[in-house]
């Protein structure tokens, strides 16, 4: 049912682990919907030099974030900013319908770690694209 | 890791087909193909072949030679039976009970009935997934005509207090239905001294061909067809007979009938000795179903901070087939709604794993799966944040 990418990213998922003191944090999704993804971002000079992820979640969820991490390092935060959910599930050969929020939780997970950062250096948080649609960490529901 | 092998531990979603089964069944498919309606010779052997496995079934079960009708398989008997009791007798009452636990060719039915104008209770279980006899008989009603409670559950392999749930059932003179597609070979059954008067059965479950079941049908239950035609199965289930696969069903169940106690012996032990050293091996893991009223080769384990479909593409990646109640397998957002029913929360139950021992399991894949289990777990745990929190705050905060 997954792409040999997806199957690839989920044995050796790249980038698992945290930063210590990271410079921006996100944290998304629910354990009760099964699925929890933390991304740390290590930036520099606007760029993100180092990028690592903790999922709970299935193969697809760990499989998005290993490629989201991926994606977005190197990049200027404008640049990583503009990584869409799309993005990373066309890098992973795509996902299977149900498992597409898996990488929206992706894109958030990157997104508030961004916004963390900014926070941090006393700038305004970016708008987001998708206001936590997949984030359920206030929900009691799983909804999708 | 260990190099690869297959090792096949989901016997309770399917089995393999014994090849004795299938030596039997062979004949019916290339020599006695005639169908059994028609009159010449062949077919009179097709028709023969129908009776004999009949009565293995009626042996089984300890029924009655003409109470079994054979049908396309679990589904479907349980469908006629529900379906079948309620239109039959809408007259005397709309009130059917159940239990949260049952499986979906269950739940999904009385959910259909509900639409239909009938009244559904659907009776809670305890932490082990057993239905209380009080509760059962505290929800009856003068408009109740019909209890459906499985034999023993499919997910957590709990087995229900059938002769005691019968007997409420009888006294109300209300019409009992067990779903016994998990129990058939692991448990004895005798619907006569159990007070069944209906029972769902599927030949794969026990190492007969897929696509074929029986329903058993005590003499003088009132009940509706399900599938109208011709007059097959004593003009009470249309459709030419399956009769390969009818002798298959019938070859397996006398098999698996014959010697159930000492048959057990062999896949309890392993199961046991699984469980105990993966509950003592993987700290933050628990049992779920009952400790002792479960199947014999039925091991379900919660492993908290990780999630099950992970852990089986891992075990798959290992050669090791089981199954998870977590929500990924399963196309939905919620977990099992079984281990929901027992109060396991859900980020628990998405981290439960089943194991099904069968016949072809043996002391080296119980080894292996002791070797391989405790990296995938310690593996996905080391990359769940969870398990961080878990450790740094020194206890479980999800």
């Amino acid at each position: 049912m997954y792409s040999d990418k997806v199957m690839e990213h989920f044995k050796n998922p790249r980038n698992v682990g945290e930063i210590d003191n990271p410079d921006g944090v996100g944290e998304v999704g629910n354990p009760v919907c099964g699925d929890i993804m933390k991304i740390f971002l290590k930036i520099e000079n606007n760029i993100i030099v180092d990028a690592k992820f903790k999922t709970f979640g299935c193969g697809a969820a760990i499989a998005s974030s290993s490629m989201a991490t991926e994606l977005v390092k190197g990049k200027t935060l404008e640049e990583a900013w503009e990584v869409s959910n799309r993005a990373v599930a066309e890098a992973l050969e795509g996902l299977p319908p149900i498992k597409m929020h898996c990488s929206v939780l992706a894109e958030e997970g990157i997104h508030k770690a961004i916004n963390d950062y900014r926070n941090k250096q006393g700038l305004s948080p970016w708008e987001e694209k998708h206001p936590h649609s997949h984030d359920h960490s206030k929900d009691l529901e799983c909804q999708d | 890791m260990a190099s690869k092998r297959l090792i096949y531990m989901d016997h309770s979603a399917t089995t393999y087909t014994k090849p004795e089964v299938v030596n039997a069944m062979l004949p019916y498919f290339t020599e006695y193909f005639g169908n059994p309606s028609s009159i010449y010779g062949i077919a009179r052997d097709s028709k023969k072949a129908v009776d004999t496995a009949r009565a293995q079934v009626a042996k089984a079960l300890g029924a009655d030679v003409d109470e079994i009708y054979f049908t396309s398989g679990g589904s479907e008997s349980d469908n006629w039976a529900i379906k079948g009791v309620a239109y039959s007798n809408r007259k005397k009452g709309t009130h059917i009970i159940t239990t949260q636990i049952e499986h979906h060719a269950v739940l999904h039915t009385c959910q259909f009935l509900e639409k239909e104008g009938f009244a559904v209770t659907y009776l809670p279980v305890d932490k082990y997934g057993l239905v209380d006899p009080t509760e059962l008989e505290r929800a009856i009603t003068d408009k109740t005509i019909l209890i459906s409670i499985m034999y023993a559950n499919n997910e957590i392999g709990t087995i229900e207090p059938i002769t005691e749930l019968g007997t409420i059932a009888r006294k109300h003179n209300i019409y009992f239905h067990t779903d016994a597609v998990q129990a058939i070979g692991n448990v004895p059954i005798n619907v006569k001294e159990q007070n069944i008067d209906l029972l769902s059965l599927s030949a794969h479950k026990f190492y007969g061909p897929k696509g074929v079941g029986a329903l058993y049908i005590k003499k003088g239950v009132r009940i509706e067809n399900l599938i109208h035609g011709g007059g097959q199965e004593r003009k009470k289930r249309a459709g030419t007979e399956n009769i390969a696969g009818i002798v298959g069903l019938g070859k397996a169940i006398e098999i698996v009938t014959a010697d159930i106690p000492n048959h057990n012996v062999k896949i309890k032990s392993m199961r046991d000795r699984l469980l105990k050293q993966v509950l003592e091996k993987i700290p933050h893991s628990q049992l779920n179903g009952h400790p002792e009223k479960r199947l014999p080769g039925n091991f379900n384990v919660s492993f908290e901070f990780i999630e099950g479909e992970s852990m089986l593409l891992w075990l798959d990646d290992e050669g090791i087939c089981g199954s998870t109640g977590s929500a990924c397998t399963s196309g939905s957002l919620e977990p099992s709604h079984v281990l929901l029913a027992t109060g396991l929360s859900p980020e628990v139950a998405h981290g439960s794993l089943r194991l099904t021992l069968g016949d072809a399991n043996t002391d080296q894949d119980i080894d292996y799966v002791l070797d391989v289990l405790p990296k995938v777990v310690t593996k996905l745990r080391e990359m769940s944040p969870l398990y961080l929190k878990s450790t740094k705050e020194g206890g479980c905060n999800v």
